[in-house]
């Protein structure tokens, strides 16, 4: 087999799809609820097909009660089950916040240690185009703020693929934020994609000049800027964090000590977002490695807006990206 | 029911009516601290519930619950512990009051969120179904808990799954100091509950055998396969909410109506009639019990603390070993 | 037949104290485990307290209306049944063990001790080690008896107010490992910013010194300064003539009464006016720091004095506006000589909120000057000069003195400057104000309630 020939086009969606398939298929403990997966073929038909193949108990459609489906992953995972819990957007994930946050993240300290809760919530994220404020909302980091969960967002294909396999052998919950505007982005995998690490960051682009520090949905604007920039002659490296909990801060430490220079991209809104989290690290760690003011491009502090310019406006782009890392370099 | 087995229930009825006045003394001393919520007048559901189930079945409660823990079989100086905060408690210390929990006895804790713990019973009742087991999950909440959205998600979706799952609503006539008549519209639960094709029906919870026989009769329900039941226990607390509160939303003469069929005496009198329990066989068992308390709280007093160095320990499996 | 102590019951999570507000039994009544004998104010509400032991209830400590910690005895119960009571008295029914290693938080009601002060910031313990004071001798101020940054302030006095360079961190650091001094980099960052780039590559041998003292080569000093309040700060500059003849009439009368070497000059009485000026318009008395002005916590004049070998020197008169006229003097005189001896500590050359220059005695008529940069001010004072001047519609001789004011335009505009010249000729026209006794003018300012003796 050539190399190429082990290569294949696929989208974000065909991705995650795959990754569930394969855990379906692989182990009988695990199973996928959430709100339309079964029929309906899930909202943003990753799930599609999958009723068909494992059946109506272990691809479960559930009533409109994010509550209770999510208190009942985490009491099927206490019970010994791998359940794969889909919540259709993170908007609707405030719904079941009690359950995430009170149980889900707790019991294990509660009970000083008794018990796991290996449960898997899926959790599309971020806007999409014109959805309007209540169906655009970027939270992911919300629930990194809390001890007890880990906070995943792949945002390239191959996590897409293998984080899922990684999420289920972990003990704890796995919360993975799946970008809702990448479903449909076509991008390259190995025909022998599998597993990944769920810990650490990525540097997805090699530079000298700036560190631009992005996750999710941002890492694609941050790599276009990336390649804008390097048509102007400045090298910017592209760190990917994979992981809002546990954050990797070596990567970004050891990055940011080699170009001096700090860009941080989130989709959410500044104040108090994973993208101050990072600042934040830096600047306990690494502020003598600073040699330029850290830049940070987020969203505007305002609920996102219906029409298209508004809501273009409101968010993150590639060329505010690379206008950020141009003041940075001076 | 046997005279051995209803001798059973009045014990474990005193050891939990004399185990949360010990508290009480303990709490007003400092020697527990935070939140502390006493089931004392609500001893028979804790003990009638508790014994109509099996070993292998789960249990999810609220926190008030010291009276359900001991009737689970957990021991008193680990229940002591985790109220002192000790390390030997059944919580290692980390949970104290409102969030006892015990593995081996599959007591799912202790939650503190009203409601919260339904949604969970849910999972664990899917997850027997799911493998295959042949269990129940018994799901203790108050009144309070049935006006809460989780409850309502969670008794359909049990419903819709059929699933293996008894729903024990010990009713107190009081979220915390709300009466019921105050926050319901229709206050008679067994028949709200049975508005979601579950089988529903009410038991007197000052009455610790009433409580046990309902209590079997839907386990046995659900195990069988019927989908879960819903038993409303009209009980009633005798003291405040927490550990003290003015009480000012409750008439004297209601109390002391309550009063008046207090489960404890009303097991005991039902016993010495029978001829099952005469004065020198209580005045044992006190002292038995008694010294199971003196005990219990001089070996949980004398347990250690978790050292401060161990203080992120618990939080994910990375952080499990505390080393 | 024991004694046990009723004490004040711990009634809910936040309770840390309660209020006896009613006694429902009286010395001698014979209670039983589980009665009610008080009631209590929590503050969230009133609570009938129980009591768990049976037995006569002795004396009452805690009277009605009195507020007392949780576990403080109430009354005194003499029991009969000596199993009930716990052992050695103690209130708490279990020995409270504590965590078996160290690391566990001191009791919070242990007072600080005066061996061993209590110190939690690292920042206090270095500055405190770097100006070599005594921990123990500071006067602590913060929770739990803790020594504070503000503590260690008033001890450490004067605040030194640093010189501040604009540049990145990594800039500093790289400046710190080349031993190159930030001073000396011009950046070529936004407003100045001295960046990475912008030091020379490779450390100079040798040249690892540490930060130049102020006085070490005075003229470079002034360079940097000096260089650094034109390129930053927008001069704008008033002047006027001041009338000084009633001034120097009473200034005569004055050292008439006093012996020869404690005579005062008229530099002094000019610097008084200024500090009473400066006083009265606190708006160009402090500092421009970080886009802001920041007032003066007093008015603590620097006054330029020329060094021989050449720069200048700008020894710092403390609340001046708050000496006499002879305090000032002698003041004056101190600073001026050790000044031009080199002697001056780096504590009374820092810290100034206004430079006055008076080039008097060297001939000039007009100082038009350069601020010192964190200051919003500097007052320039020419030579007092007999000249030709109208008096009640009459030419006549008088001695008159040419007052200059450079301000900063950032902080200030020319109205607010030309109230402070106006009230310094204002001070300079009643001589009374200058030259009596030293509390002077104090009534001009403040509120007597500030000034009580406390």
């Amino acid at each position: 087999m050539t190399a190429t020939a082990g290569i294949r086009t696929v989208t974000f969606r065909e991705a995650f799809r795959e990754g569930l398939r394969e855990a379906l298929a692989t182990d009988e403990r695990v199973f996928l609820m959430g709100e339309d997966v079964g029929r309906y073929g899930g909202c943003f038909a990753v799930s599609q097909g999958l009723l068909e193949e494992f059946g109506e108990e272990r691809v479960r459609d559930t009533p409109l009660s994010e509550s209770a489906f999510v208190g009942a992953g985490i009491g099927a995972a206490l019970g010994g089950t791998r359940p794969i819990v889909e919540i259709m957007t993170v908007n609707f994930a405030l719904l079941a916040l009690d359950q995430i946050v009170n149980n889900a993240a707790t019991l294990r300290h509660m009970s000083g240690g008794q018990f796991s809760v290996p449960l898997v919530l899926r959790i599309p994220t971020g806007p999409g185009r014109q959805l309007g404020a209540q169906h655009s909302h970027t939270l992911e980091g919300w629930f990194a703020h809390v001890p007890g969960l880990r906070v995943v967002a792949p945002a390239t294909h191959a996590d897409a693929r293998g984080m899922l396999a990684a999420a289920l052998v972990d003990p704890d919950p796995v919360l993975i934020f799946e970008q809702i505007g990448l479903y449909g982005v076509r991008g390259e995998l190995s025909v022998d994609a599998g597993p990944v690490d769920l810990d650490g960051a990525a540097v997805r682009q090699r530079g000298t000049d700036v560190s631009v520090v992005a996750y999710g949905g941002t890492l694609a604007p941050a790599l276009d800027a990336a390649a804008e920039l390097a048509a102007e002659g400045v090298s910017a490296e592209v760190v990917d964090l994979r992981a809002l909990r546990p954050l990797d801060s070596s990567t970004v430490l050891e990055s940011v000590s080699r170009t001096h220079r700090l860009v941080v991209v989130d989709n959410a809104w500044r104040s108090g977002g994973p993208g101050a989290e990072v600042v934040a690290r830096v600047a306990e760690l690494a502020l003598d490695q600073l040699d330029a003011p850290v830049e940070r491009v987020g969203a505007v502090e305002v609920p996102v807006p219906y029409p298209r310019h508004l809501e273009e406006a409101a968010l993150p782009s590639a060329s505010q990206v690379a206008a950020a890392a141009r003041r940075a370099v001076g | 029911m046997t005279g051995a087995e209803r001798r059973a229930l009045f014990t474990t009825m005193l050891r939990v009516r004399r185990f949360e006045e010990r508290c009480v003394e303990l709490y007003s001393a400092g020697t527990i601290h935070g939140f502390l919520h006493l089931c004392i007048g609500e001893e028979a559901v804790a003990a009638g519930v508790l014994a109509a189930l099996g070993p292998e079945d789960g249990v999810v409660s609220t926190y008030r619950e010291h009276g359900h823990a001991l009737a689970r079989g957990i021991p008193m100086e680990s229940l002591f512990a985790e109220m002192f905060g000790r390390t030997t408690g059944c919580s290692g210390g980390r949970g104290g009051s409102m969030h006892l929990f015990d593995a081996s006895r599959r007591f799912y804790g202790g939650n503190a969120i009203v409601a919260g713990g339904i949604p969970v019973a849910v999972g664990l009742a899917l997850a027997d179904r799911l493998r295959g087991r042949d269990r129940v999950t018994a799901c203790l909440f108050g009144d309070g808990a049935f006006a809460e959205g989780e409850f309502h998600e969670s008794i359909n979706l049990a419903a819709l799954w059929r699933l293996p799952l008894v729903f024990l609503c010990e009713n107190n006539r009081y979220a915390m100091g709300t009466a019921l008549a105050r926050s319901h519209a229709e206050t008679d639960l067994a028949l709200r509950a049975g508005s979601y094709g579950v089988r529903s029906w009410a038991a007197d919870g000052m009455d610790a055998v009433a409580v046990q026989e309902a209590t079997e009769l839907a386990a046995d329900t659900a195990r069988a396969g019927a989908g879960p039941c819903f038993l409303e226990l009209r009980t009633y607390r005798f003291r405040a909410h927490s550990m003290y509160d003015a009480d000012r939303y409750r008439d004297r003469t209601e109390l002391e109506a309550w009063r008046a069929r207090d489960p404890v005496e009303l097991a005991a009198a039902a016993l010495a009639a029978d001829g099952l329990l005469d004065d020198a066989g209580r005045k044992e068992l006190e002292e038995a019990v008694g010294r199971e308390i003196d005990d219990a709280v001089r070996a949980a007093g004398a347990a250690p603390l978790e050292p401060v160095e161990d203080l992120t320990r618990f939080v994910t499996t990375a952080t499990e070993d505390g080393s | 037949m024991t004694v046990a102590e009723f004490t004040m019951p711990a009634l809910g999570a936040d309770m840390t104290e309660g209020t006896v507000v009613e006694w429902l039994v009286s010395p001698g009544d014979e209670i039983r485990r589980g009665d009610v004998i008080a009631a209590v104010d929590t503050e969230k509400a009133v609570i009938d307290v129980e009591c768990f032991e049976s037995g006569v209830l002795g004396d009452i400590l805690v009277d009605v209306g009195q507020k007392v910690p949780v576990g403080t005895p109430l009354a005194v119960i003499a029991t009969d049944d000596a199993a009930a009571v716990p052992p050695s008295g103690a209130s708490s029914p279990i020995p409270a063990s504590e965590p078996a290693r160290p690391g566990s938080p001191p009791s919070p009601e242990r007072p600080a001790t005066a061996v061993e002060p209590r110190v939690r910031s690292p920042l206090v313990r270095l500055r405190a080690a770097e100006a070599g004071i005594d921990l123990r001798r500071v006067p602590a101020t913060g929770p739990g008896g803790r020594i504070t940054q503000s503590d260690l302030d008033r001890v450490l006095q004067p605040p030194t107010l640093p010189h501040r360079i604009s540049a990145t961190p990594y800039a500093r650091r790289l400046a710190a490992e080349r031993g190159v001094d930030l001073a000396t980099i011009q950046g070529s960052g936004r407003r100045g910013l001295v960046r990475a780039r912008d030091l020379p590559r490779a450390a100079p041998a040798a040249t690892r010194s540490p930060r130049p003292a102020a006085h070490a080569d005075p003229r470079h000093a002034t360079a940097q300064l000096m260089a650094r309040s034109k390129r930053e700060i927008p001069h704008y500059y008033l002047g006027a003539q001041v009338d000084l003849t009633d001034a120097l009439d009473a200034l005569r009368a004055h050292n008439r009464a006093i012996p020869v070497p404690d005579r005062v000059l008229p530099a002094a009485l000019l610097l008084r006016a200024v500090a009473l000026g400066l006083r009265a318009v606190p708006e160009l008395n402090g500092h421009w720091i970080d886009d802001g002005f920041r007032p003066g916590d007093g008015v603590h004049l620097g006054v330029a004095v020329s060094l021989r070998g050449g720069g200048l020197a700008v020894p710092v008169l403390r609340d001046a506006d708050a000496l006499g006229l002879d305090a000032l003097m002698r003041a004056l005189a101190d600073a001026g000589g050790r000044a031009r001896a080199g002697h001056l500590r780096s504590s009374e050359v820092s810290g100034a909120t206004a430079t006055v220059t008076n080039l008097g005695e060297l001939g000039v008529d007009t100082v038009v000057g350069v601020i010192h940069p964190p200051q919003v001010a500097l007052i320039g004072i020419g030579a007092v000069r007999t000249r030709p001047w109208v008096v009640d519609g009459a030419v006549v001789p008088r001695a008159v003195v040419d007052i200059s004011l450079a301000a900063d335009h950032r902080a200030s505009d020319g109205a607010t400057g030309s109230r402070l010249l106006r009230e310094i000729g204002r001070v300079l026209g009643q001589p009374d104000l200058l030259v009596g006794d030293d509390q002077v003018g104090d009534d001009e300012v403040g509120d007597d309630e500030d000034r009580r003796p406390r």
